[in-house]
């Protein structure tokens, strides 16, 4: 199976005291500089929204966004457009691209926001690709754990299916100890 | 592209109904050959907003970051239209007739919003669908997922008859003359792609309305608007025309007070001939058909209307939509029963969500829940949560509304609590629905281009301020409306609301500041009843203390019961105007109030130079061009049969190219040629072979013309096509289909078209 489009996500570790419309200053920064390898076009503020998408720096081959989905706060890489390589390589680089914008926000906002490395989730976000289904799980189990383990560099993780209503796209929970 | 938009195509295959598959089967080779530089960027422009793929800010190519101007570093392709880069994020609006929707469209809806854009569905002013930051190589793929369960972005843009709105409570209010569903929809089918709505200069909206007092369908304020009316017990519409916001807005003016039922589609069609030929097309900023009604006058319009009514051949179309449509309506899930008494322990938001958004229907034990969106936008998670609760408590009955919001209809009274309990675990217990809170704005600076202020910034900023004390405000505030607009151009229909804004630009201390006009003046009721008129612009950041004041003022002066509409009349502007100028002077320098100088939710220093060329006004492009831009398409179709090891194929869709090409040509001396390729090759042949006039020696092209009458005498012989037959047929269609151009070009440089 071919994995595209992949997100992947990094959750914020205890309660976060950045107000992340903090975040749409710090994001505007980074479409004016084109500080990313993907170039970026806007910056989206859907903080209105409950539970959503948060800020978004949107751009044509990827996004990066201070994400609320689910209610659970994190930074979170959405790759759109497709990747040559192979399904682990794109697992590492979602995740790569991820923790680095992780990076550039807590380096930004020092001690007002923590993200866990640990603590992830990757989505693929293509219904066709991968239906949120066990078969899915049972075809791509290899390949992600063999991309989070490049990513890590150790094979001490817990990866699971998030399974449930299998109109949500299909997703995989990563917990590592270190 | 994404990765799987083959694998839609497979997977969707027989499920999307015609002609819509092969519309977009046909929509994905125009992006193709205009990849390869094949099609006119203006054609193919007024070909995808036709297909409702719409152009978004910044997408050609620059972006000020609050200093400077950049230019965003884009790849270098083939535009998706004049100056809009094809890698630029896009809008796609999506059709939603009459504002109705079923539970499985909203699931579809909500892996759009999650595969395709950012996670959001946002519904519009005109009760359609929007998803934003649309690539616009995915579209077919989003087309096909939508064709799959009903629904179109066919004519959602450009210049076409745009989607069909219709009062969302029709069918279960107490106050209607009738439920319009059915006729909307029946309209919406007749119109859709209808070969005589095709050559407009401009838009052209319809609207449907129940009644004539409430605001729900604001038939006054569409190019056509329709109110249901009857006649010594007979059905029918009192039918208006040529009314409109934008930038010059205009009150519709009575076609007719009574058109009868069966009459009502033929007299639109009539209507919409009228406009296509005698409309301007030129300057578009006088093309919408309000324009022709100023021109004419009412009464010459409707001479010329009824002339062409009676000229039509008849299409059994008139009726059977209506048959059709007459056996679709709406039915419970669960039996009726009245509401319970409010629970002692009810939460102070319950209370007031039963006060705002929960209304009785016409048929007793029922009632319409209204579910209000912030700014109009939901999540994916939440359409699914939405769907379940729907199918859950009633038959998946749901409308999305002009205030941007959904109505979930057929609830019954005994389940209102726990629809209640449903909709807050799913963050969709907003309370407040169509009062001072449920403020209403257009995509503004956000997404469009031609934004000058940010209106959602605005909105939700008063949304924030509002929230805590909004009801605790005087009833006759809580009822007041508020519509915010980024520009004058009125897409969140300011010029109907109590407290109307829209953006424009003022230099204050030598810098440009981002403002708002307060417009007021303006009336919801009666269909839009009445247009407001602007009275001062005010920073943006002073709109909330001019809100303040302007509802303070109106509880202290208002007598009794007057509403807010009235009480402007009665006072007039002058005194508005008087309380606001305090917010317009002396305004502070950057150093003391810097916040002055940038726009709500945009650290940026304000900047116009972001506005681009909107294309509300589309391309204006002849139907010679997109019929024989389609011919050239279904060439290039054929060279893809032909690749797949199709010669068949390949040299029958060959043959249909040059009819294509043959009918533009026709078309252009004789409006209503049919498909049928006996008429087309007679007409084509007498008209243009016959006459000398498709000969043009330094082409060859009667040489060319004997291809096209040797293709069609051969088709009906079942012919097979080997490969190199196949080819040979599409070299010759190629080189007929230039012919076709060539000839189109003489005559157009010679004399004007059409006999
Ligand atoms: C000169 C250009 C434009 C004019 C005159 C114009 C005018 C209008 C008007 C009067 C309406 C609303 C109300 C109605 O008729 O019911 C409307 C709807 C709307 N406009 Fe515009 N508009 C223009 C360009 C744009 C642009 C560039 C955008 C940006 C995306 C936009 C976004 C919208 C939206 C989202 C709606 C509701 C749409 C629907 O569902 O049909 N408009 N427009
Ligand atoms: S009112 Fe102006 S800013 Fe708002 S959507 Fe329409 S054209 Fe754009």
């Amino acid at each position: 199976m071919e994995l595209q489009h992949l997100i992947a996500k990094f959750f914020t570790v205890g309660d976060s005291k950045l107000d992340p419309a903090q975040v749409v200053n710090l994001m505007h920064r980074w479409v004016a500089k084109q500080s990313m390898p993907e170039m970026l076009v806007d910056v989206a503020e859907l903080l209105h929204v409950p539970k959503g998408p948060g800020v978004i720096a949107v751009g044509n081959d990827a996004d990066y966004a201070l994400d609320h989905t689910d209610g659970r706060w994190g930074v979170l890489y959405r790759r759109k457009s497709t990747l040559a390589g192979t399904n682990a390589d794109r697992v590492v680089q979602a995740l790569r691209s991820a923790a680095a914008a992780a990076q550039l926000i807590e380096d930004e906002f020092k001690g007002q926001i923590t993200v866990s490395r640990h603590d992830f989730e990757l989505i693929v976000n293509d219904r066709a690709l991968a239906p949120n289904t066990p078969a899915t799980f049972a075809a791509a189990k290899a390949d992600l754990e063999a991309g989070v383990k490049a990513f890590l560099g150790h094979a001490d993780f817990k990866l699971e299916a998030q399974g449930g209503d299998p109109r949500r796209r299909f997703a995989v929970s990563v917990k590592s100890a270190k | 592209m994404k990765a799987s938009q083959d694998l839609w195509k497979k997977l969707l295959q027989g499920k999307i109904a015609e002609p819509l598959a092969s519309e977009i089967d046909a929509f994905e080779n125009e992006i193709e050959l205009r990849k390869l530089g094949k099609i006119d960027e203006k054609v193919f422009a007024e070909t995808r907003l036709r297909r409702g793929a719409y152009g978004q800010r910044y997408d050609n190519g620059q972006r000020h970051d609050g200093t400077e101007s950049r230019k965003l570093p884009f790849a270098d392709k083939p535009t998706k239209g004049p100056g809009t880069v094809w890698d630029a994020p896009g809008m796609l609006r999506i059709k939603v007739p009459f504002g109705g929707l079923n539970p499985a469209q909203i699931e579809v809806m909500a892996e759009l919003a999650d595969e395709y854009s950012d996670g959001i569905a946002h519904i519009t002013t005109r009760q359609d669908f929007q998803l934003h930051f649309i690539h616009i190589e995915n579209t077919p793929a989003i087309m096909r997922r939508l064709g799959a369960v009903g629904i179109t972005s066919r004519e959602a843009c450009g210049n076409a008859v745009r989607n069909v709105t219709g009062c969302p409570y029709a069918g279960v209010c107490a106050c209607e003359t009738f439920d319009i569903t059915p006729y909307a929809r029946a309209a919406m089918l007749f119109l859709l792609g209808h070969p005589d709505a095709q050559e407009f200069g401009r838009k052209f909206k319809p609207a449907f309305s129940g009644c004539a007092d409430q605001a729900c369908g604001l038939a006054y304020m569409h190019d056509i608007g329709y109110i249901a009316a009857t006649q010594q017990g007979a059905r029918g519409f009192k039918v208006v025309v040529g009314g409109g916001l934008g930038a010059v807005p205009r009150q519709a003016r009575v076609l007719s007070e009574f058109i009868p039922l069966e009459e009502f589609l033929p007299v639109t069609q009539a209507v919409c001939r009228i406009y296509a030929r005698h409309g301007e097309k030129k300057n578009r900023n006088q093309a919408r058909i309000k324009f022709l009604v100023d021109k004419w006058g009412i009464d010459k319009f409707r001479e010329e209307v009824f002339a062409e009514r009676a000229k039509l051949k008849p299409d059994p179309r008139w009726t059977e939509y209506l048959e059709a449509a007459l056996k679709e309506g709406e039915t419970a899930l669960r039996p009726g029963a009245d509401l319970p008494a409010t629970p002692a322990n009810a939460s102070e938001n319950l209370r007031h969500w039963l006060k705002s958004n929960v209304k009785p229907q016409r048929q007793k034990g029922y009632y319409t829940a209204t579910v209000a969106l912030p700014l109009g936008d939901i999540t994916a998670e939440q359409l699914r949560q939405f769907a379940d609760i729907a199918r859950r408590y009633t038959k998946g009955t749901i409308r999305t509304t002009v205030e941007q919001n959904f109505i979930l209809r057929w609830v019954s009274g005994a389940d209102i609590l726990a629809v209640y309990e449903a909709l807050h675990a799913a963050d969709l217990s907003g309370a407040g629905a169509n009062n001072i809170l449920d403020i209403v704005a257009c995509p503004g600076t956000d997404t469009c281009k031609l934004g000058i202020s940010s209106s959602r910034g605005l909105a939700g900023e008063l949304r924030t301020r509002l929230a805590t004390k909004s009801f605790q405000m005087d009833q006759a505030i809580q009822n007041l409306h508020i519509k915010i607009s980024g520009c004058f151009n009125s897409c969140s229909q300011h010029g109907v609301a109590d407290l109307g804004f829209y953006g424009s630009s003022r230099t204050v201390n030598g810098i440009k500041v981002p403002h708002f006009q307060v417009v007021v003046g303006g009336q919801w009721d009666n269909n839009g009843g009445a247009y407001g008129l602007p009275i001062v612009a005010v920073p943006t950041k002073r709109i909330p203390d001019a809100i303040e004041r302007i509802t303070g003022f109106y509880l202290q002066e208002k007598q009794k019961a007057e509403n807010f509409h009235s009480f402007i009349k009665r006072v007039g502007k002058a005194p508005i105007r008087k309380l606001l100028d305090p917010l317009v002077e002396n305004l502070p320098t950057p150093d003391v109030e810097p916040g002055l100088y940038t726009d709500w939710g945009d650290p940026r220093s304000y900047s116009i130079g972001d506005i681009g060329i909107g294309e509300c006004s589309g391309e204006v492009v002849s139907r010679f061009q997109f019929e024989s831009t389609a011919a050239e398409r279904m060439v290039f179709e054929a060279g893809l049969y032909l690749e797949k090891g199709d010669a068949q194929q390949a040299g029958e869709q060959a043959y249909k190219a040059m009819l294509r090409g043959a009918k533009a040509l026709v078309q252009m001396q004789y409006d209503d040629v049919g498909n049928d390729p006996a008429e087309i090759v007679a007409e084509f042949t007498e008209r243009f072979h016959d006459s000398g006039l498709f000969a043009d020696p330094s082409v060859g092209a009667a040489k060319f013309a004997t291809y096209f009458f040797d293709a069609h005498a051969a088709a009906g012989t079942g012919k097979k096509f080997t490969a190199d037959l196949a080819h040979q047929q599409i070299t010759e269609a190629q080189l007929f289909i230039d012919a076709v151009h060539s000839c189109y070009n003489r005559l157009r440089s010679a004399a004007p078209a059409k006999a």
